[in-house]
């Protein structure tokens, strides 16, 4: 059953066989007295300087499955059943003594928060030159080779971050040393654990490109686990996708994301906005039904009750991994018939078109807002100009410390606005702060916010939550109340037996669900979503998604959505706006913002983000970090990073107005966009 | 390595590979309830349901040696002080003159005090005053003191400042000073005892309470209360009071222990209980004098049964703390 290379007079074989060589592995956690299995029987090798992805959604038992190979697991965990040899040596049977040693020489891991894996009291270059000193080396000798191992993940000022200390340093930077120090004992197994997941795009794609080069240098094999589809389509040359601690299929990753072959790859590449795919046509599928409960074991197939193929023998019988082709292997009795797996939701849904001739909701002028910190003036948002118009989706985009929250809060009164500022609502002048808007100016507009967790009060049940906006804003008591709220919690696809639940009991996707009913309850004209979906799993990022299409076309409400996932905000928006250090600088219909001209943080931004169409473009390098708001650059604040510069000098010393280009389409560049076109045309 | 020593072992680098524990938060990824529980689960309602949590705090309470043993010490002087009188084998005020300070025997187990009256007898009863001055004391300080820390942590400002400098000032005296001078310009009374030792104390929990309530009101639902124009009452006591109620819940076990310990302390200089209601610190008070005399027992039991009243309450509120602050 299980390959068996352990024994030491082997070398030459050794040196061809896996690095990692996992054989019917079962992950067990004991809570409360039982065995809860999470991680079922699952088998995969990861060859010498091979990079291997395991992508799957939350408590899919990817991070489990990493924890085991480096003996990681909590203390109530143990594999419960099958070998798991890493160089050849079983990793169960390991000594202490050799244990640490695969640890520190064999085997290194890169989390997904850069920020927590360094000791925030320590500068980093003790923590860099430690890894040096704990492989042998002397003191000076390892401080030597710290510096060394900052210039390999291409940090240019490798002195400067040596003498930081963690807090200091940007998440992106931060995730470079990390990197450089798991490199550090050259291993040959390197595990990056969602480890772009806590960055920018722009960001996430230097990691990505960084990692990528390092491999080739470094000789090692990388086991990449993403939730992100796309990320491991770019990283990794195998694929494994985990579904409920179970590897459903496994193969080369490009042959497994364009003819997936288990019905859950094929239902999970369904819910990823791709590029031509909107709201209302091409619609994102979404996956019925609910991850089955940890350690919940049914009987046949683990897919089967989620999926529109199972049939008889699919609920009694677990399907083995069978073979597609040489390396492929898919675990379903219909792994042939995947590919046309029936939709769940309808592909195209008609929607109302938002009403461009109307006066517009809401109206920004001049919107700016500077916070003091510490005798700092930083300026989060500075001449902001902005019309929403009725039941149409505005897009904001840009990375973080754009200012797109800060907008947000601004808008709702969270956050008084600088003096001078103009906010409208349909005409009418909105007061600073929410406390002092008119019942019916607080009603008109409400919020989703990105964290389910923070948002509900985790004391309160769902009914309180909802009922107690039906009350406020829509004034309803008694009977009525009682009528609405069913009707609410119907037409955000929840049932009634939900009511009594308290957040902590429902799922992320269920907790959004609330979020959305309780901003929903006072018949809202403006929506603002912050982020709603980029806590939650893909599957059940496209049924919110779905569910914000269609109560907008119902309700004829105006949506200001916030999202970092352009992919997200092209599907969902009829207009985007394009932040940068809290100025707009660009702002069209969604689709010219992606066809072009771009303005150049625009272009540089798309180009970022990792695409599963196939289809790569040049990737645009931006030069440097973003620059902090406390002292943004003179001119254009773009300049410092923007690889479309003029030689002139105009863009150092002339901020660029935001001037309409072309009909209806804004942008804030030197550059005229005829021109911006053309460059960007020849270029892709 | 002079580092090393300095290093929280939580916090190794987990890229070093140097066999150290885990960071907290890749223990907590690995367990299969946190993660499906997590905001990314797709997991319908999960199975478990408020009274399942509530049930498996109670059983973790219940197998918890501690909090058995200080339950068990507690409810005793619960039981003396509220049935003792009924039960106790001599008049605790009344003594017999002929029978002063004998050594405990089959008679008076406790022995005698300087006045006759029976030790045992006097310890049972004294629980009750203590008690009840402590209990109430303490509840009218996490009464006052929450009110008090929600409107400085949900107002913060002005308000804020003032009753945090006030509370500064306070504590730094310790507080049977504070009682002291109080209770010498008022005069001894149990009344100005309970309000003496519960404002003081309002003071020292509104501080736990403001620090909690500090980490509620950036929550984004406290953002979604205002946005539908909930009154700051609502959202102080309707909104955040439930989600910081673990810590008034610590804190009034603490305190109490606190209080019984004050309530003792100022009866032995003479300014708590008065004579003659049977108690513990008054009693030491009478009879430490002739411990050199050679009529320990006297001191000791009352000592012992102050003690064991303390140690019983902090048993059973660190149990509790815990429990639920985990």
């Amino acid at each position: 059953m299980t390959m068996n290379v352990t024994s030491p007079g082997l070398d030459d074989r050794l040196s061809e066989a896996a690095v990692v060589d996992a054989a019917h592995v079962d992950v067990s956690y004991n809570v409360r007295d039982t065995d809860r299995l999470a991680v079922r029987d699952v088998s995969f090798q990861i060859g010498r300087r091979e990079s291997f992805g395991l992508v799957g959604e939350s408590g899919s038992g990817k991070t489990t499955m990493a924890l085991a190979i480096t003996r990681y697991l909590a203390r109530n965990g143990r594999v419960s059943a099958g070998t798991i040899t890493v160089n050849g040596q079983d990793v169960a049977s390991l000594h202490r003594h050799d244990l640490r040693m695969m640890r520190a020489r064999t085997v290194s891991m890169v989390y997904q928060e850069p920020g927590r894996a360094l000791n925030p009291s320590i500068k980093v270059g003790r923590q860099v030159a430690e890894v040096f000193e704990i492989a042998g080396l002397s003191r000076p000798d390892a401080a030597g080779r710290a510096e060394e191992a900052l210039r390999k993940v291409q940090i240019s000022d490798p002195g400067r971050v040596l003498r930081s200390y963690p807090h200091q340093l940007s998440g992106g930077m931060l995730q470079r040393v990390v990197i450089a120090m798991a490199l550090a004992a050259e291993p040959n197994l390197l595990i990056l654990d969602e480890p772009t997941t806590a960055l920018d795009a722009t960001v996430e794609a230097e990691i990505l490109e960084l990692v990528s080069a390092l491999r080739a240098e470094f000789d090692t094999a990388i086991l990449f686990i993403s939730h992100n589809l796309a990320v491991i389509a770019k990283m990794c040359e195998r694929v494994g996708v985990m579904y409920a601690g179970e590897l459903v299929e496994q193969g080369p990753a490009l042959e497994v994301f364009e003819q997936p072959r288990h019905p859950y790859t094929v239902g999970l590449l369904r819910c990823i906005p791709r590029r031509g795919q909107r709201k209302d046509h091409g619609r994102l599928d979404t996956i019925p039904g609910f991850l089955p409960a940890p350690g919940e074991v049914p009987a046949g197939c683990i897919f089967a009750q989620r999926c529109a193929l199972a049939d008889e023998r699919c609920r009694t019988e677990s399907p083995p991994p069978y073979a597609i082709t040489g390396d492929r292997t898919s675990r379903c009795h219909h792994h042939d018939q995947a590919p046309s797996l029936p939709r769940a939701t309808p592909e195209d849904v008609r929607l109302p078109p938002p009403d461009e001739t109307s006066a517009p909701v809401i109206s920004l002028r001049g919107v700016a807002k500077t916070f003091t910190v510490r005798h700092d003036r930083v300026r989060a948002l500075d001449g902001v100009d902005l019309d929403l118009r009725l039941g149409e989706t505005l897009g904001l985009v840009g990375e973080s410390g754009s200012g797109k929250t800060t907008l947000a809060r601004v808008l709702l009164g969270l956050t008084s606005p600088d003096e001078g500022s103009m906010l409208e609502l349909e005409g009418k002048k909105l007061a600073p702060l929410a406390a002092r808007r008119a019942r019916d100016q607080l009603r008109a507009m409400q919020i989703v916010f990105q964290n389910p967790d923070s948002a509900l009060n985790r004391r309160h049940s769902v009914r309180h939550i909802i009922n107690r906006s039906l009350s406020k804003l829509a004034g309803l008591s008694g009977a009525a109340r009682e009528k609405s709220l069913l009707e609410i919690v119907r037409s955000v696809r929840m049932e009634p037996r939900h009511l009594g639940l308290r957040p902590a009991q429902l799922s992320g996707g269920l907790k959004q669900r609330v979020a959305i009913a309780r901003a929903f309850a006072g018949n809202p004209r403006v929506l603002v979503c912050d982020e709603p979906t980029s806590a939650l799993d893909v599957s059940v990022q496209a049924a919110i998604l779905n569910l914000l299409a269609d109560l907008q076309a119902r309700e004829r409400v105006t949506y200001l959505f916030i999202s970092h996932d352009l992919g997200v905000v092209r599907y969902l928006s009829d207009r985007i706006a394009v932040l940068y250090l809290g100025r707009v600088m660009q702002y069209a219909d969604a689709e010219t913002v992606f066809t072009g001209p771009h303005h150049p943080y625009t272009e540089a931004l798309l180009s970022a983000v990792p695409s599963l169409d196939g289809i790569s473009r040049e990737r645009i390098v931006l030069a440097g970090e973003i620059p902090s708001p406390a002292n943004p650059p003179s001119g254009c604040v773009f300049h410092t990073r923007c690889p479309r510069r003029l030689s002139s000098g105009i863009c150092e010393s002339t901020e660029p107005p935001l001037a309409e280009v072309e009909p209806g389409h804004m942008m804030r560049c030197h550059i005229p966009a005829a021109e911006l076109r053309m460059l960007q045309h020849i270029e892709n | 390595m002079a580092d090393e020593e300095l290093r929280d072992p939580l916090a190794t680098a987990p890229g070093m590979s140097s066999g150290g524990p885990l960071p907290p938060h890749d223990l907590a990824a690995s367990l299969p309830l946190v993660t499906a529980g997590g905001t990314g689960g797709a997991a319908g309602a999960l199975d478990e349901s408020v009274g399942r949590i509530r049930r498996e705090q109670l059983r973790l309470l219940l197998r918890s040696a501690p909090f058995i043993v200080g339950l068990v010490l507690l409810l005793w002087w619960v039981v003396c002080a509220i049935f003792g009188r009924f039960f106790v084998p001599y008049n605790p005020v009344n003594g017999n003159l002929i029978q002063f300070n004998l050594a405990p025997s089959g008679a008076h187990w406790f022995g005698t005090d300087s006045l006759g009256r029976d030790v045992l007898s006097r310890v049972i009863v004294g629980a009750r005053e203590i008690l009840i001055v402590a209990l109430l004391a303490t509840v009218l300080g996490a009464a006052v003191g929450t009110a008090l820390g929600l409107v400085m942590g949900y107002f913060r400002g002005l308000v804020d400042n003032v009753v945090g400098r006030i509370v500064d000032a306070v504590l730094s005296l310790p507080i049977v000073i504070v009682a002291f001078m109080f209770l010498v310009a008022v005069g001894p009374s149990t009344q100005t005892l309970i309000l003496v030792i519960g404002l003081v104390f309002a003071l020292i929990i509104a501080r736990t309470v403001r620090t909690a309530v500090l980490q509620e009101r950036d929550m984004d639902y406290i953002a979604a209360a205002r946005l539908r124009d909930e009154s700051a009452a609502h959202i102080m006591f309707v909104e955040i009071l439930p989600n910081v109620a673990g810590p008034i819940l610590v804190e009034f076990t603490v305190r109490l222990g606190y209080a019984i310990f004050t309530v003792a302390t100022l009866s032995f200089l003479g300014f708590g209980i008065q004579p003659p209601t049977p108690d513990w610190g008054t009693d030491i008070a009478n009879s430490y004098q002739y411990l050199a005399a050679g009529y320990w027992w006297e001191t000791l039991f009352p000592a012992l049964a102050i003690a064991s009243l303390v140690v019983a309450i902090n048993l059973v509120g660190d149990s509790i703390e815990a429990v639920v602050i985990r």
